[in-house]
């Protein structure tokens, strides 16, 4: 196993940048999941590290080596597709085999190999079928058995349950968790589904227009998001945003005032001197409590309840026309196009400045 | 209206086979008399004797050597089809997944050809094979048939469509671009060969106006060519051409009958129209 290293990454197609200056360390045997929305740079930055594109700037180092000039069998990767990718013509135990036969291996050796990996993932029973003779998930458990045979040091998945319906994509996320826990190898894992990110990673890339955002692991990006976009982008439903401008500041405590007239006061972390400019607050769903509970309130009407079960998304609206998303039990009955009063701590909350960049709070 | 439907289909079925009843009942009638006479009624296509003297002649012939002739469109035909699905699959693929930066202009030049009538083409050719000193061989009967533009277009389309992803998890796998269209591409284009297959199949066998102005004795002539000299300056006789046609025919009809599934599934699967 070996670890990977990105410094000063940059991809250009015609001329336009779409990757910028990307670096990051990823340590053996980590599960890392780069995230983002569609466009980002993500499948991108992936399909660099396989080389199936060339970096225009930058060197990829995996396991001490620079792989910037070698080819993707070279580089000690191996890589799931989004569409599975398996030869139509070829049986299962031939998909598994050929890239091994071409690399040059003993049959026998190949043999054990495939076999191996058939047991790993439970596919015995289908070695002599074709693809189109299987269902999604196990298409998608060969695809994985045609990466584990040739024992790469990185695996490399490409939004690999994308093309799978709700229930085996919770299925797989848990047998690929598995895998890495049994193969303690370095796993690289692209999807848009933050979903899948919190649940699956040992670390999150968030990417955004070809950089960096933030790396971290699940919970610290969850709960200290350097910028508006990582808020909103982590957790679901999504961080609400209440906008607020400057009130008054006193040393490190500050005052912000929301558009519905409400002063919140918060603690700065460091001795920052804030400006009149615009700022929002972000406060998620599960942090606002109906009732007057806590010190900020606000009054929502509400427009809509997705009940889940034991929980419900509200809906509502606030009198300037602000929306925002409250996570509650679903005994509270609450009626739709009805006014109901919530509140929330302001020590749940971040404060984002006006180019959407976390101003850091002093936390209990 | 079924019934419509059904003698439509038996009158399209018997306008394609009475010529081929018609050819079947002169070749089985050893008088060419008789033949003549026989013209214009029905006995010209319902055969009244059945003898095999016309195929006796036909194939024991000392100047027109019937086997030589068969072996010479066999071989012709068999490399010809072969290096043509080699070189066109294999053109095609590098088109559609080569790395060379200007494809597209090189594509659009091979498609512009298809506009170029064949037999304007002829003369240029003749001209060069002749300096080339390929006269009269096998060679100059399969070399310039070889690049097909419109069989390069064949298999670019159906290449081009092949998902990314598999090309890719190819290069992942290990395989160079040659590899991955042996191994990978020209394995699924298993339609589109089938489709080419029968289109060079049925053009080179029926050819007749190239071997006819490179070829010069029975050494390397196809049957085509030969057949054309059975109407020499003696008077014609039917017999004998007829049993040549029914000869020449059973090859492709047998070749026919061995792929036509695979044939009628590779018009429908990839668009073509003959």
């Amino acid at each position: 196993m070996s670890n990977l290293k990105l410094s000063g990454i940059s991809k250009s197609f015609d001329g336009i940048k779409t990757i910028h200056d990307v670096d990051l360390d990823i340590k053996d045997g980590e599960f890392v999941v780069f995230v983002g929305p569609s466009g980002c740079g993500k499948s991108t930055l992936l399909r660099l590290i396989a080389g199936l594109e060339k970096v225009t700037e930058g060197e990829i180092n995996i396991g001490g080596r620079v792989v910037n000039d070698l080819e993707p069998s070279k580089r000690g990767i191996s890589m799931v597709f989004q569409s599975y990718a398996l030869y139509p013509h070829m049986t299962v135990r031939q998909n598994m085999s050929v890239g091994l036969k071409v690399a040059g291996l003993k049959k026998s050796e190949i043999e054990r190999k495939v076999n191996e990996a058939a047991k790993i993932l439970q596919l015995d029973d289908l070695m002599e079928r074709k693809p189109a003779q299987l269902s999604g998930g196990q298409r998608q458990r060969v695809a994985i058995g045609r990466s584990i045979v040739r024992n790469p040091d990185v695996f490399l998945f490409d939004e690999p349950l994308s093309n799978l319906d709700a229930e085996l994509r919770v299925k797989m996320r848990l047998e690929i968790t598995a895998l890495h826990e049994q193969l303690k190898s370095t796993m690289i894992y692209v999807t848009h589904d933050q979903v899948e990110a919190m649940t699956m990673a040992d670390k999150i890339v968030v990417l955004k227009e070809g950089r960096v955002v933030q790396v971290g692991s699940p919970l610290e990006l969850y709960n200290n998001p350097v910028n508006q976009f990582v808020g909103g982008f982590i957790g679901s439903p999504r961080m609400n945003f209440i906008a607020a401008s400057f009130h008054k500041q006193e040393g490190k405590n500050i005052t912000l005032k929301t558009k519905t007239g409400e002063n919140v006061d918060f603690a700065l972390d460091t001795d920052t001197t804030l400006k009149n400019d615009p700022l929002s607050i972000g406060i998620r769903p599960e942090h606002i409590a109906l009732g007057n509970k806590y010190s900020v309130k606000i009054r929502l009407k509400i427009k809509a309840i997705e009940l889940l079960g034991g929980t419900s998304y509200v809906h509502g609206s606030q009198a300037n026309g602000e929306d925002l998303i409250i996570e509650i039990k679903s005994e509270n009955m609450l009626e739709r196009h009805k006014e109901y009063d919530f509140s929330f701590c302001p020590s749940r909350c971040h404060v984002f400045d006006h180019l959407g960049n976390v101003i850091k709070l002093a936390r209990n | 209206m079924q019934y419509f439907k059904y003698f439509l289909a038996f009158m399209l079925s018997m306008f394609i086979l009475i010529p081929l009843m018609m050819a079947v009942t002169i070749s089985l009638n050893p008088s060419n008399t008789d033949i003549l006479s026989n013209m214009g009624s029905w006995k010209s296509f319902i055969p009244q004797v059945f003898s095999f003297d016309n195929y006796r002649a036909v194939w024991s012939d000392p100047y027109h050597p019937f086997g030589l002739y068969l072996f010479n469109t066999f071989f012709i035909t068999s490399i010809s089809l072969t290096l043509s699905l080699m070189v066109n699959s294999c053109a095609a693929f590098s088109l559609a997944w080569g790395e060379g930066k200007y494809r597209k202009y090189i594509l659009g030049a091979i498609i512009s050809v298809l506009a170029i009538p064949g037999e304007s083409l002829v003369l240029p050719q003749l001209l060069m094979v002749s300096k080339a000193n390929l006269v009269d061989t096998y060679t100059v009967q399969i070399l310039p048939g070889l690049a097909n533009a419109f069989f390069i277009f064949l298999f670019y389309q159906f290449f081009s469509k092949i998902p990314k992803d598999l090309i890719d998890a190819a290069r992942v796998d290990g395989f160079s671009l040659f590899q991955t269209y042996l191994k990978i591409a020209l394995p699924l284009s298993k339609p589109v060969c089938v489709t080419v297959c029968i289109l060079h199949f049925l053009g080179i066998w029926n050819s007749y106006l190239w071997p006819i102005m490179v070829t010069r004795g029975p050494e390397v002539r196809p049957l085509s060519v030969a057949m054309a000299a059975y109407f020499g300056s003696n008077q014609t006789q039917w017999g004998n051409v007829m049993a040549f046609a029914v000869c020449m025919a059973i090859p492709v009809i047998i070749f026919f009958l061995i792929i036509q599934r695979q044939f009628i599934a590779s018009i429908t699967g990839s668009s073509v129209k003959g």
